[in-house]
């Protein structure tokens, strides 16, 4: 198909998007019926010509198409198929294409899905999306066109996409990450239309919970799946850097999670409703946060698109635009909400609180150090600093402690007040329980452990004990009469603990050797005893590699891992492809450093236990996200939702 | 006082309390783990502190990276073309693109005779990718900024080395 085509529809796009804008939020202010229903079809309009565009691109990439330039940049003959397509989001420009797309397919899920909602609530959210998508579409258009042609100088040959990219991460993590961050412009859509009608009851909070965690249930999933990409790709088996694009991603997902619990609160208390409005924002906000930082290569990171001054400037300016508009939009407005619950500190509605001053407060912590190093060089005058690991650590490790902390306390509260005795009779028992396996254990069976490792996993007992009491209580009255709401936050915490408990392990029982090794030579790591037989030649689709063979003994089991030292021709780029064995309670990691002369090489050996529950737990997050919303009150979401909200606040 | 004022009270206090303690704790961390960059020359004229966790930078001298004994210790001289140049010891596997007559970064200590010991090195990840810190030195190669001729030359030859190209990745060697 003709590049041509995809422009003139983003093009199109641009225009529809306008007219969606317009039409919905004029169309509300002005209660015109006919303006407000054209935003149907204008939604649907722009996610068609989006998605075409998208398409374009992507039959461009397998078409081997390189007239045109992105194609020529990231993609090369010899390519498979599958990461030619996946290299459509491999770069800046057709990465912001499919951020485009599925900010105007969550648009039109929003129309198709919101029909019960009061006509001007409804176009007012449409509206505010279509303007978001403006913004989005603009930037698109006139900074990072994707179809740009490179006639004629066009080359034989493309210059082949990344190696590091050319993998099933690049397929998913991308892809799973932008429906995390585009998904969270729906709960900031519905926060502005509350502001705008003026209706900040809990009316929205309950039509805007859904939408809100299922964007944090896919940003859990996407930065998960970064994390593993990251642990098994770049080859030295971290897991988690404190690099500022992964921090770009984790800032909205720690807002998004003080959100969340939030705008559970707000609907079923009435009452944080201000401090939902500005989370829901600030949430959104970061997500564009996050864009700026990748895009405008302001900061030196792992993922640092192309520096263009031009495409850092826009969307710093949209960025200003959008924080800027929304919040003074919020201060005009939130002083007219009252709250008129009371509730104690023993209370639902307090531990609620204290979990959104934890998150927000890891979020403004993180936002520092990422930032720093950008006010540091505004400051003196180009002096370049980097803020070190250390500093995320200190502070994070403590705050998620606290968060575990407070966790454990959560099933024994009510809403409003809770008996103190109560708290404490019901509690004792598990703390000491938690005390004696989470500190007692370990020391017995290792010889120290670092403090945070001994809390960790103290206050992963505690957690996983209060949990499965109080899920067993419940299910004494009826298995069938547990609301599916309680599952999804049941699973959401008990992968929290799974997370916190995989990485108090991993960090302190990870046993990690570099060492040369020489054909022949045998090394014992953590028990197992590792055998280098030499390395062969091996020949990939698009790359030579030197392939290792090392011959690992474990309990009796034998088996062979294969770390390669990959040469990628096009790009004449060496890669590490690490070897793993990976387990449920350990990954054994192999990799190659470089040939250090005499046959003998530079060798990194890893034992990483429980490392793969970090992950897991992810998953238990993101499933107890859905779940949580796939309770039957959410599918009676009639017009009729306001009486039924200040009926559950009676 | 009545209890619902008591409580807010006690909230408040609290509030205030966790927010100095957060606070002060926060400015203590980031003071310690802030490091400051150093190009070549500020390292040999002694502007760059001793015995302190800085990062510093340059090009891989050609010729220079020496492997020695058994075990994985490694010397290279880090040059910025214009006359300073100072040694550097790592113990460990270098990135991928380590490579002589490139760009790297290195945190660690200087000494006080003037060796510098990494404890992380880092390699651009992209042929064509200078980190953000090493751009303003000069006698760098791949400096320019992309757009104009640079880029469309390095499409007709890929292998190029002029562009600053997508997906530039930092690729640690060490941890």
């Amino acid at each position: 198909m003709n590049p041509e085509l995809g422009q003139i529809a983003i093009a199109l796009a641009f225009c529809l998007t306008i007219l969606t804008a317009w039409f919905g939020l004029a169309g509300a202010a002005q209660r015109r019926a006919r303006w407000m229903e054209a935003v149907d079809g204008l939604s649907l309009g722009v996610f068609l010509l989006t998605g075409f565009a998208f398409l374009v691109l992507v039959t461009a990439f397998l078409g081997d198409d390189f007239t045109v330039r992105y194609v020529a940049d990231n993609s090369n003959s010899a390519l498979p198929w599958y990461y030619k397509v996946s290299a459509v989001w491999g770069a800046h420009e057709g990465s912001f294409l499919l951020w485009v797309w599925i900010m105007a397919g969550w648009t039109l899920a929003v129309a198709l899905r919101s029909r019960d909602l009061p006509d001007t609530f409804r176009a007012r959210v449409l509206g505010v999306m279509g303007l978001l998508n403006t913004g989005f579409v603009a930037f698109l258009l006139f900074t990072s066109n994707p179809f740009q042609r490179l006639v004629p100088m066009t080359p034989s040959d493309g210059a082949d996409l990344n190696p590091l990219l050319q993998d099933f991460g690049l397929i998913v993590h991308p892809p799973m990450l932008y429906m995390g961050y585009v998904g969270f412009s729906v709960s900031f859509a519905f926060a502005l239309a509350a502001l705008l009608s003026g209706r900040m009851d809990s009316a929205w909070a309950r039509w805007s919970r859904p939408w809100s965690n299922v964007a944090w249930a896919f940003l859990t999933l996407g930065i998960a799946l970064g994390s593993w990409w990251a642990y098994y790709e770049l080859g030295w088996g971290g897991w988690w850097f404190w690099d500022p694009v992964e921090n770009a991603s984790f800032m909205p997902w720690l807002a998004g999670t003080a959100l969340i619990h939030s705008l559970a609160v707000t609907e079923k208390r009435g009452t944080f409703k201000a401090w939902t409005l500005l989370l829901a924002i600030t949430t959104f906000s970061l997500s564009l946060l996050g864009a700026f930082i990748v895009r405008s290569g302001v900061l030196t990171s792992v993922h640092a698109f192309a520096v263009d001054p031009t495409r850092g400037m826009f969307i710093l300016a949209f960025l200003v635009v959008v924080v800027g508009g929304s919040l003074a939009l919020y201060a005009s407005r939130a002083s007219i909400i009252a709250s008129r619950v009371r509730y104690s500190l023993l209370s639902r509605e307090a531990f609620l609180l204290v979990n959104n001053i934890l998150f927000v407060v890891a979020m403004a912590f993180v936002l520092l150090g990422t930032l720093y190093p950008l006010a540091y060089e505004a400051v003196t005058g180009g002096d370049k600093i980097s803020v070190g690991v250390p500093y995320f650590n200190a502070g994070f490790v403590p705050l998620m402690l606290l968060v575990a902390l407070a966790l454990g306390v959560v099933p024994a509260l009510q809403w409003k007040r809770t008996p103190p005795e109560r708290v404490w009779h019901h509690l004792r028992l598990m703390a000491l329980a938690s005390l004696v396996l989470g500190v007692g254990i370990p020391l017995v069976v290792f010889d120290a452990l670092p403090w945070q490792a001994l809390a960790g996993l103290t206050l992963a007992v505690w957690v996983l004990v209060t949990h499965v009491v109080d899920l067993v209580a419940r299910a004494r009255l009826g298995l069938g009469r547990v609301p599916v709401a309680y599952w999804g936050m049941w699973l959401g915490h008990i992968g929290f603990v799974v997370t916190v408990f995989g990485i108090a392990l991993t960090a302190v029982l990870s046993v990690e050797k570099d060492l040369r090794m020489a054909p022949g030579q045998t090394e014992s790591v953590a028990g197992l005893t590792i055998t280098f037989d030499g390395i062969i030649g091996r020949e990939g689709p698009n790359f030579v590699a030197d392939r290792g063979l090392f011959v690992v003994e474990e309990q009796g089991r034998r088996y062979t891992l294969h770390p390669e030292k990959r040469r990628y021709a096009a790009r004449d780029m060496v890669m590490t492809e690490a070897a793993i064995d990976a387990g449920f309670l350990r990954d054994v990691y192999v990799s190659l450093g470089e040939p250090v002369g005499d046959g003998a090489w530079a060798v990194r050996l890893q034992v990483k236990p429980f490392v793969r529950w970090i992950w897991f737990g992810a998953i238990f997050m993101m499933v107890g996200g859905v779940i949580a919303i796939a309770d039957r009150r959410y599918k009676r979401l009639r017009a009729a939702a306001p009486a039924a909200v200040a009926g559950a606040r009676a | 006082m009545n209890a619902t004022r008591r409580n807010r009270l006690l909230a408040v206090s609290f509030l205030v309390l966790g927010a100095a303690v957060t606070a002060a704790f926060v400015l203590k961390a980031l003071n310690e783990n802030i490091n400051l960059f150093y190009p070549p020359d500020q390292v040999v004229d002694g502007s760059a502190p001793v015995d302190t966790r800085i990062r510093a930078g340059g090009m891989v001298e050609t010729g220079s990276v020496l492997r020695t004994g058994g075990d994985l210790t490694v010397h290279f001289t880090l040059t910025d073309h214009a006359g300073s140049a100072f040694d550097v010891t790592y113990q460990g596997i270098l990135p991928d693109l380590f490579r002589e007559g490139q760009g790297i970064l290195v945190a660690g200590k200087l000494g006080a005779d003037g060796v510098f010991a990494a404890d992380e090195v880092l390699a651009k990840h992209d042929e064509n990718y200078m980190p953000p810190e090493l751009a303003k030195l000069k006698g760098m190669p791949g400096t320019a900024p992309q757009g104009g001729m640079n880029t469309e030359r390095s499409i007709i030859d890929p292998a190029g080395a002029d562009a600053v190209r997508g997906n530039a990745v930092l690729e640690g060697g060490g941890r």
